[in-house]
Parts: structure tokens; C-alpha cells; sequence
């Protein structure tokens, strides 16, 4: 299943083993098992409604699983296991854990009521205790890294789609993640404001960030991703290198999927 | 356009376009039209305003209204002292209510069930009752309750008073008050909390921030920009619900109004005297609520904020001096010009 180059001795960032997740009745996702080892891009295509996003979300214990077992980097997702029993973990354990997961979103999620800086800097001052003067160094390297160093004292309403979400992506950087996730970090923007954020994004995994993306842009899963995996009704159809994948698909699904997309 | 268009172009041109042949306002000129004179508005606003001043006549020019009373009343000290102490009940009562219109808002928002319970029954029964009956009880309270306690287990601490002691008139005011509008203001802080989009709770959770610090840092100071103007409303509306404090005689503005007219039967002069300290107070409390309100748009909108009355009366007054400037357009024209001042800038 891991078609992935990296060494498979290493504890993987996300080892998921058969996730399952319902809302009420119905069950979005229905068995999922996926390894994202350490430094690898792994894309997650698929319509809408196949449970990608819910996926994500579970990643980062934003959704409770119901069944299966979800590894972040060795620790389980939201438990504790002792002799066989899972204990919840207390609210300060999970905030502890998301706090070294960023996750970026579609509808970018700014804070309004403050600038572009103050966005950076809020969660590293009063999640790690961080203090402001080194905090704020942190936030303009990398708004720098994001290309919008002059756009330090900018409110989100006066920045373009695209530089709110660059601005969110530098947002998630600043709690320094492990892992990050992104939830169709590009579905909301104008066509022609894409690139920068996929430019922001590609920079990100030359560095060796551990990325799990949601996405539409089959271009960057095929430049960018190490794996990609195509969802359909909350399992995985289809999964491999990108190529693979994305040129050769053998699967009906993702046959039709991909006709529709490409 | 620069070329001459050809026929079958020029009958496709829109609006907007301006071309060499066209016969008037090609180079943008302004337009310079008769306007069409509205000739019924004019007999409108001359029936109301005669009417209008029909109405202030009987007032003013009436036999039966001691204006010299009226003035002489307006700045008596028992008059100015029931004034002090409406402003004080208002105050002190808001005070109370916004505290607890939070609590019971985030309770209400509880996923605990006794906590969300509580709040619905707090918010059901105090304002589902009439705030004249809620004024009543608290200050008959001593009738249920006639002694109050106050203890800590285990040690000496102890303490008990007469109920009537401890619940004066203006205690009870204060707390009648305080109590009933706390339930709507409730729902207002609710209203407002849940006006935030859900992706800001989640943005900030997804930033290891715990529950508490999302809804300090994220979501209320969002939420105040929902909250602040029916908020402001509803402290105009406490000064004048103060007056209903006057059934157990609280000594405020109403009580003192009442209480004088009592003794020298001029009833319409004292209620005059009460309904013009009423309205200066609202008035200054709505120009107070003007600038607050102007304060939490910022960083709401991308656009200017807009002008205050006294930037727009200093913009006008510019405007007319200002030499070869057009005085048409000076007095109450509140042209693109209106916010170039904003900053102070000198035009």
C-alpha cells in the first residue's frame, strides 16, 4: 500500500489503521488505513463528500473516531491506551498535540479582529509561551517565506484571497508543526491567485514538511505528492504514486473521476 | 474609442461609450437638466408642518401649563437628586445584567445539561414576567425570606440579617432591574456569540488554543460588534424602565416628579420637567452610542468609517469659505469630500 520511498523502519507521522467515522447514521468513513511516513506529500483526491475533509479533521482530533486506531508521529489520536483500554484524554492533552499539527483551510479562517502579525503571534505567545519579541522575529521570517513581509500590519479584509490564506499557512508554520494539513487550500481563491499558494506550498515540501493535502489541483498532486490516495464513499479506492495514479488509474471510479477533473 | 465607428458599431455602443460624433456631453461634460418639480411633496410637508405647529401651540400658548413652574421645577434639588440617583440605578442595574446576561449566554451554550437548563429557566422566567411585578416581589421579598444568612461550615463565620434591612428600596431596584434585563440581554450576547462563523472556533482550536482562551481572545471581541449596538439600546431603554421604580418610591427622577406634584398639584408641569431630563439624558447617551459603535466597526468593513456631525459640519463649513469653492454644495452635502477629513488632513 505504501508505495512511498522512505524507510519503513521509521515511525510513520500518520498511521491510520482501519478509521471509521459516522455522523448520526450516516458513516462517512468506512475503514481507512493510510501510512504518511515522516517528510513524504501525500494527496487525497476525490468528489466531494467521499470524506477526505472528515478524514483531516479526525488526523488533528478536531472528529472523534469511531472505530479503528489513529497514530500522529507514535501516540495515538485523542486516547491514552493502558492494558488494553483506551482512556480519553483531558482537553489540555489534545490542545498539547494539535498545537504541533497546523492545518490550513478553505475558507482560510483569519482571525479579522486582528492583523496579519497578530495572527502569527497570538497562538506562540499564549499556547507556547513564547515571548512577544521572539515570537514576532519568527512571524516576519515567515511572512517573508510567504512573500507578504510588507503585509505585517494589514487587517485580513485588505489582503486577497490569496494572501489570506499564504497568511494562514504562515500561521500554522509559527507553532513550528510536525505535520500539516491542508483542507483544499486553494478551492476558494480565484484561478489566477492559486499559483502563489501552491508556490508557498511546493517551497513547503522541498523543505521536507510531512504534508497531507485535500486537493482538486491534479497538477501539483503529480509535481508535488510522493502518494496520492482517491476516496470515493468514505474508502480508499485507489492508491500509489502520483503517475500511477493519476495516468494509469485502474479502477472504474477513479477512471470517471479523473475524465471529469483532468 | 479613437476610430470612427462604423453604423451597425455605433448603434451597439453602450451607454458608458462616448464617441467624436455624438452630439452632446461627449467629453463627459456634466449634465445640466430641468429637474422634475414635485409639487405634492411641497403641499405635504406644509400640511404636517402646519399641523406640527398646531400642536406646539396648544402646548405652549396654553392657559393651563405654568411654563414659569416648569422652569422653576426643571433645577430644584430634589428634582436634580432623583436625577443622580436614575443615573445611578441605570448604571448599576446595566452593570448587573451584563454580568449576568454573559454567564447565563455561555451557560445557555453549555454541552453541560444542568448548566443550559438553568439558563433557559432564568431567561424563561424573567422575561416572561412583567418588570413592574418583578419590582414588587423583590421588595416584598422580606415576605418570604425574612432573614438572610450568609455561613461557612466548620468555622465561626456567621452572619443573618433582617431581610429588610439588607434588601432596601434601592436594592431591591437595583436587583429587580438588573435581574430582568439580564434575560434579554442574554439572548443578545448569545445572538452575537453565535454570529461568529464556526471555522473561527476552529481555526483557533486547530492552533492548540483551549476552549476558554478561543472564546476570550477569538470569539467575544467578534462578537461585540453584534453585541455593543443593542446593548447601547438597551441602556437607553434601563434610563426610562428606571421610572417604573417609582412603586416603591425609589426617590429617583419619576418618584420625585410625582411626589412634588403631589403637594402642589401641578402634575402636567412636573411630568414636563421629568420628560425633559429623560430626553437630554437619552440624547447624550445616543451621541455616546454613535462614537462606540463607530469605534468597534473598525477593522469590520474596508471602507472609511463614516464622517461624525462634527466632521461633517467642519467639512461643509470648509467648503463654504473655501475661495471659487461652489456653497450649492455646501450646507448638508456629504459628498465623497465628507470623508477626506477624516484624518484631519487639511483640504
Amino acid at each position: 500500500m505504501n508505495s512511498t520511498a522512505e524507510t519503513r523502519s521509521a515511525i510513520p507521522m500518520v498511521d491510520a489503521q482501519s478509521v471509521h467515522k459516522r455522523f448520526g447514521r450516516l458513516e462517512v468513513l468506512k475503514g481507512i488505513t493510510m501510512t504518511v511516513p515522516a517528510g513524504a506529500v501525500v494527496c487525497l483526491i476525490g468528489p466531494s463528500g467521499s470524506g477526505k475533509s472528515t478524514f483531516l479533521r479526525c488526523i488533528n482530533h478536531l472528529e472523534k473516531i469511531d472505530a479503528g486506531r489513529l497514530y500522529v508521529d507514535g501516540e495515538l489520536v485523542g486516547y491514552r491506551e493502558k492494558n488494553e483500554t483506551l482512556y480519553e484524554l483531558k482537553d489540555k492533552e489534545v490542545c498539547n498535540k494539535r498545537a504541533e499539527i497546523g492545518m490550513v483551510f478553505q475558507q482560510f479562517n483569519l482571525f479579522p479582529h486582528f492583523t496579519a502579525m497578530q495572527n502569527l503571534i497570538e497562538s506562540p505567545i499564549r499556547v507556547k509561551g513564547e515571548t512577544k519579541a521572539a515570537a514576532t522575529e519568527r512571524a516576519r521570517e515567515l511572512l517573508a517565506q510567504v512573500g507578504l513581509e510588507e503585509k505585517a500590519d494589514s487587517y485580513p479584509r485588505q489582503l486577497s484571497g490569496g494572501q489570506q490564506q499564504r497568511v494562514a499557512i504562515a500561521r500554522a508554520l509559527a507553532m513550528d508543526p510536525k505535520l500539516m494539513l491542508f483542507d483544499e487550500p486553494t478551492s476558494a481563491l480565484d484561478p489566477e491567485l492559486v499559483g502563489d499558494v501552491l508556490a508557498v506550498m511546493k517551497g513547503l515540501a522541498e523543505q521536507g514538511m510531512t504534508m497531507v493535502v485535500v486537493t482538486h489541483e491534479m497538477g501539483f498532486a503529480r509535481e508535488v505528492a510522493d502518494a496520492v490516495y482517491f476516496m470515493d464513499g468514505g474508502v480508499i479506492v485507489e492508491s500509489g504514486r502520483p503517475v500511477a495514479v493519476l495516468n494509469n488509474p485502474q479502477h472504474e471510479r477513479t477512471q470517471l473521476f479523473l475524465s471529469k477533473v483532468l | 474609442m479613437t476610430h470612427a465607428p462604423s453604423t451597425a458599431e455605433s448603434e451597439l455602443r453602450t451607454p458608458g461609450d462616448s464617441s467624436p460624433d455624438a452630439p452632446h456631453g461627449a467629453s463627459g461634460e456634466a449634465i445640466r437638466a430641468v429637474p422634475v418639480r414635485h409639487y405634492w411633496r411641497w403641499v405635504g410637508a406644509i400640511a404636517a408642518l402646519l399641523l406640527a405647529a398646531a400642536v406646539i401651540r396648544l402646548f405652549v400658548l396654553s392657559p393651563n401649563i405654568d411654563w414659569d413652574a416648569v422652569r422653576e421645577f426643571l433645577t430644584v434639588h430634589r428634582i436634580l437628586a432623583g436625577l443622580r440617583l436614575t443615573i445611578i440605578y441605570t448604571i448599576l442595574s446595566m452593570a448587573l445584567a451584563i454580568f449576568l446576561a454573559v454567564l447565563m449566554a455561555v451557560m445557555r451554550m453549555s454541552v453541560n445539561p444542568v448548566l443550559s437548563t438553568i439558563s433557559w429557566l432564568y431567561i424563561w422566567l424573567f422575561r416572561g414576567t412583567p418588570a413592574l411585578l418583578q419590582i414588587l416581589f423583590w421588595f416584598n421579598i422580606g415576605l418570604v425570606i425574612p432573614k438572610l444568612w450568609i455561613g461557612i461550615p466548620f468555622t465561626d463565620f456567621f452572619l443573618e440579617a433582617d431581610t429588610n434591612r439588607v434588601i432596601t428600596t434601592s436594592v431591591a431596584a437595583v436587583l429587580a432591574l438588573g435581574v430582568c434585563e439580564g434575560a434579554y440581554l442574554a439572548e443578545i450576547v448569545r445572538a452575537g456569540i453565535q454570529s461568529v462563523e464556526f471555522g473561527q472556533t476552529e481555526a483557533a482550536l486547530a492552533l492548540g488554543m483551549k476552549r476558554s482562551l478561543a472564546f476570550r481572545r477569538i470569539i467575544l471581541p467578534q462578537a461585540m460588534r453584534a453585541i455593543i449596538p443593542p446593548t447601547g439600546n438597551e441602556f437607553i431603554g434601563m434610563l426610562k424602565t428606571t421610572s417604573l421604580v417609582s412603586v416603591i418610591a425609589a426617590r429617583e427622577l419619576m418618584t420625585e416628579a410625582q411626589n412634588i406634584a403631589a403637594q402642589n398639584f401641578l402634575t402636567i408641569e412636573l411630568l414636563i420637567v421629568a420628560a425633559s431630563w429623560y430626553l437630554l439624558v437619552t440624547t447624550v447617551m445616543t451621541v455616546g452610542q454613535f462614537y462606540i459603535e463607530r469605534y468597534y466597526a473598525r477593522g469590520s468593513s474596508n471602507r472609511d468609517l463614516p464622517p461624525t456631525p462634527i466632521q461633517r459640519m467642519r467639512t461643509s463649513f470648509r467648503r463654504l469659505l473655501a475661495p471659487g469653492g461652489r456653497p450649492a454644495g455646501g450646507l448638508g452635502a456629504t459628498g465623497p469630500g465628507g470623508v477626506d477629513t477624516i484624518g484631519g488632513r487639511p483640504s
